[in-house]
This record gives structure tokens, sequence and C-alpha cells, in this order.
């Protein structure tokens, strides 16, 4: 049990995507469409999830836009009084479709930004996606929307975060999300040809901070620093099960959208289970609220409070123990993996570009 | 921090809205990604954060109503609000 309410909702409608960005947080198995959970399943979760105190609402994916009821569940959610925001790549996003879904309420627009550089930015989303984004971004402000733009940060593209922001100021952004690639999914599949070298990191962060102050009062913007090259380790949306509510493509409900990997605990579905049950009464829910599971190098250490344990997937996928001490952690008898993962930026950037598995190959008939 | 003055005219961000929250009993001030659960005093303020009252409008009103000075107050609370670009 636990007193707090969930804030926040991260409904991943869909795992199909028209972009295969190799940082992808979505898991290594992506789910087929025959997978998802239906329209009806999807407003009773918004419902559930209002209940229980969730107050901001991401439509999210893979690509939203390819569920043909995005326009109801919008209208749902904003009936409810929901904050939506739509997290898109533009992609599907016709002028049809974005008034219907202004017409139902929603109020705020997500575009992904690969680079500033074109060609840059479709080798990194390995799709053809450019003209469409600038496409989507004007429509999103004549009709009004609330914009942010978003981009992954790394080796690729680190050197032009100058150009990035002022190319999301150029578009009228009123948010920018500048997030250096966290190492889940098909990010940590893809992490050597992700990882920046240090001095790009510090630059980027330098020329951030300058732009943050350039832009104050016209964009607001986010710079989030790669855990990897800190020392200590980054809170799990303020810990785990506290605010934060990902239910995926198959209704299953996660604490984080990297808790696939944690396989020991069996994540309760929206099919099976009221929303008020999974944030209070699951065991995955659970498993890590609090300080009491902490192990050793944290108990009674100065950061444990403030970081709550560091990130549990991030701990599972490095050290195959959810457990552990996040491996950021410099107490962490498993630093080592990060200091060896930080050598790999000097390393080939060739990727593996996310995929939804095609459909299985129909049983050949037998004549 | 700095401080609002008090001829500033102060109206919401254009992209945040006061929601009342069943589910805490409370005012809450939405946003991109972001919320700020209001107090009384907090949802009195704003409900005069309007983009024609003056800061020093705004506290007079409140002065007036609660029977005591609460300038200090206002100033306090929207400077904080200004601070995160939620007042503009």
């Amino acid at each position: 049990m636990t007193n707090e309410r969930p804030t926040t909702l991260l409904a991943e409608l869909t795992h199909r995507c028209p972009l295969h960005c190799p940082y992808c947080s979505n898991p290594i198995d992506l789910l087929r469409a025959e997978r998802e959970i239906g329209t009806e399943d999807w407003k009773r979760v918004f419902t559930q999830a209002r209940e229980l105190g969730v107050l901001q609402l991401g439509l999210s994916g893979g690509e939203p836009m390819i569920r043909k009821d995005l326009e109801e569940l919008a209208a749902h959610a904003r009936g409810l009084g929901l904050y939506s925001t739509l997290v898109t790549s533009g992609l599907g996003l016709t002028r049809k479709r974005a008034e219907a879904l202004r017409d139902a309420g929603l109020e705020h627009v997500q575009i992904s930004i690969q680079d500033s550089d074109p060609e840059s930015a479709e080798r990194i989303a390995g799709t053809s996606s450019v003209k469409q984004k600038q496409a989507a971004i004007a429509l999103v402000k004549e009709l009004g929307f609330a914009f942010s733009i978003n981009v992954v940060l790394h080796r690729a593209n680190l050197d032009r975060v100058g150009e990035i922001i002022d190319m999301a100021a150029d578009y009228g952004a009123d948010r920018l999300e500048l997030a250096n690639t966290q190492y889940y999914g098909w990010g940590l599949r893809n992490r050597a040809a992700l990882m920046p070298r240090r001095e790009q990191v510090v630059r980027a962060k330098e020329i951030a901070e300058e732009r943050i102050q350039r832009y104050k009062g016209r964009m607001q913007m986010l710079f989030v620093l790669p855990d990897y090259f800190e020392d200590t380790p980054k809170a799990c949306y303020g810990g785990w099960g506290r605010f934060y509510i990902v239910v995926s493509p198959d209704g299953k409900a996660l604490p984080c959208h990297g808790a696939y990997v944690i396989d020991s605990l069996e994540m309760p579905n929206v099919r099976e289970h009221s929303m008020e049950w999974i944030w209070h009464e699951s065991p995955a829910f659970n498993a890590f609220r609090g300080d009491s599971w902490v192990k050793e190098p944290c108990p009674g250490g100065p950061d444990k409070a403030e970081t709550a344990g560091g990130c549990r997937c991030q701990a599972m996928a490095l050290t195959g123990d959810a457990t552990n001490a996040d491996p950021v952690c410099s107490r962490s008898p498993y630093r080592y993996l990060i200091d060896a993962a930080l050598l790999e930026s000097e390393g080939p950037a060739e990727y593996v570009y996310r995929q939804v598995p095609a459909a299985p190959a129909a049983v050949p008939e037998t004549v | 921090m700095v401080a609002i003055s008090l001829e500033a005219v102060p109206r919401l961000w254009r992209l945040a809205r006061i929601e009342y929250d069943p589910a805490r009993r409370r005012p809450v001030l939405l946003y991109p990604e972001g919320a700020v659960l209001l107090n009384e005093t907090g949802r009195a303020i704003l409900e005069l954060v309007d983009g024609t009252r003056s800061v020093a409008r705004i506290a007079a009103e409140l002065s007036e109503r609660y029977q005591t000075d609460v300038t200090e107050d206002v100033t306090e609370y929207l400077s904080r609000l200004a601070e995160r670009e939620l007042i503009q």
C-alpha cells in the first residue's frame, strides 16, 4: 500500500511506428497490432487512472497516430479533466486528424526531431521523415496546440545541439526537451553506436545552459544529463511506484517504461485488474517502494534517500539483479560496467534499427 | 528570485489551466508535463490573475477580503510562479 497518488499515466497505445530510431525505449520484443488492447480497454484505464489521481496523460507509442481510435481516446481523456500530451513523430498527423484532435480537446503535442541536419536526421530515424515533420509542426502551430519538441541526444547529434535548439526556437516550440539517450530496450542494444564522448557531453551542456538563458520567456528548455557520466544514480521518476504508471500496448501496467526487463516481477494486466488494485496492491508496484529492499553499498549511504536506490531497470539490465544498487553509483561494485560502456564511444556507429517483427509466415498448404 | 513588481499585470501561462482534482479534493494548475496543487490562498490569488488586474490590485482586493494586509504573501506567491514561468 502507499499513500501517494500517481500523477502521470503513459499510455503506450502501440509499438507500431514508421520510424526505426535505434534509441527507442520500447522493449526489444515489439508487439504486433493483434496484441493491442481495444478502445474500451483504454477508456476504462483512463477513467480508473483519473479516479486514482492521475492528472497528466501521455498518448504515446510507438507512433500513436497509427491508432484509428486516437481522437476518441483524446476526447475521453479531456472529458475526465486529464491534461493530455500526444507524443508523436509527426508522421500521420494530417490536417484532418489534427483538427479532429483539437476538437477532441487535446491540448499538447510533442513532436520528436532527430537532428538539425536533415541527412543525419533521416539516418537516425532509419527512414525519410523530415518533410513530414515540418508539415506536422506547421499544422500544430496553426491550430494553436501547446507545442513541445523532444530530441534524444547521442554521439551523432550532440555536436549540433546549438543548431538543434535554434531550430526548435525557429519552429516556435513552447518547450524543448533535450534528453540524452537512456540505455534501455533498443537504446541498450545500440549503446556502443550511441555512446557520446565525455567532451561532447560537457560542451553540449555548456551550449544548452547558454541557450536556456537566451530563450528564457520564449521557449522553456529541459536538458537531461546522461546518468552514465555522473557518479550518483538518478532517482527513477522520484521512486518506484510513486508518481508514474506506464501501460503497454497489450495492457501490461509497469512502474516505468524500462521495467519490461525485470522478468522476476509479473507486471499486472489492465484486462485482469483495476488500476486501483494495480497501484495499491500489485506485487510489482510494491516491489521497490520505500527503501527496505536496498542492498549494500546503499544502506545508510548519504544518497539513499535522494535517489531512492537509483534505477531498478538499469540494475536489472546491467547486473542481472533488480535489487542491486544502480551500477551508475560510484560505490556500486558493478560501476566498472558503466566505465567500460563509456569506452564504447570509440567504436563504430552502426545502428540496429528498431523493427516490429513481420507476421509469421502462413503455414504452406499441403497439396 | 526576482520579486514581481506591484505594477506588473500578470496572466497565466497560455498553456496552463486550473482544474479541480476530485481525487485530492484540491484545485490544481495543469500545464504541459506538470501540475501544481493549489491551496485556498493559491486559488484565491490565481482567480484574480486575469491579464487585466495588476499585482497591487490583486493584493488590495484580497487584503480587503481577508481584512488584513496580504500584499507580501501575494507578491511572494506570484514571484514563485513567475520564476517557474507559470505566469507571465
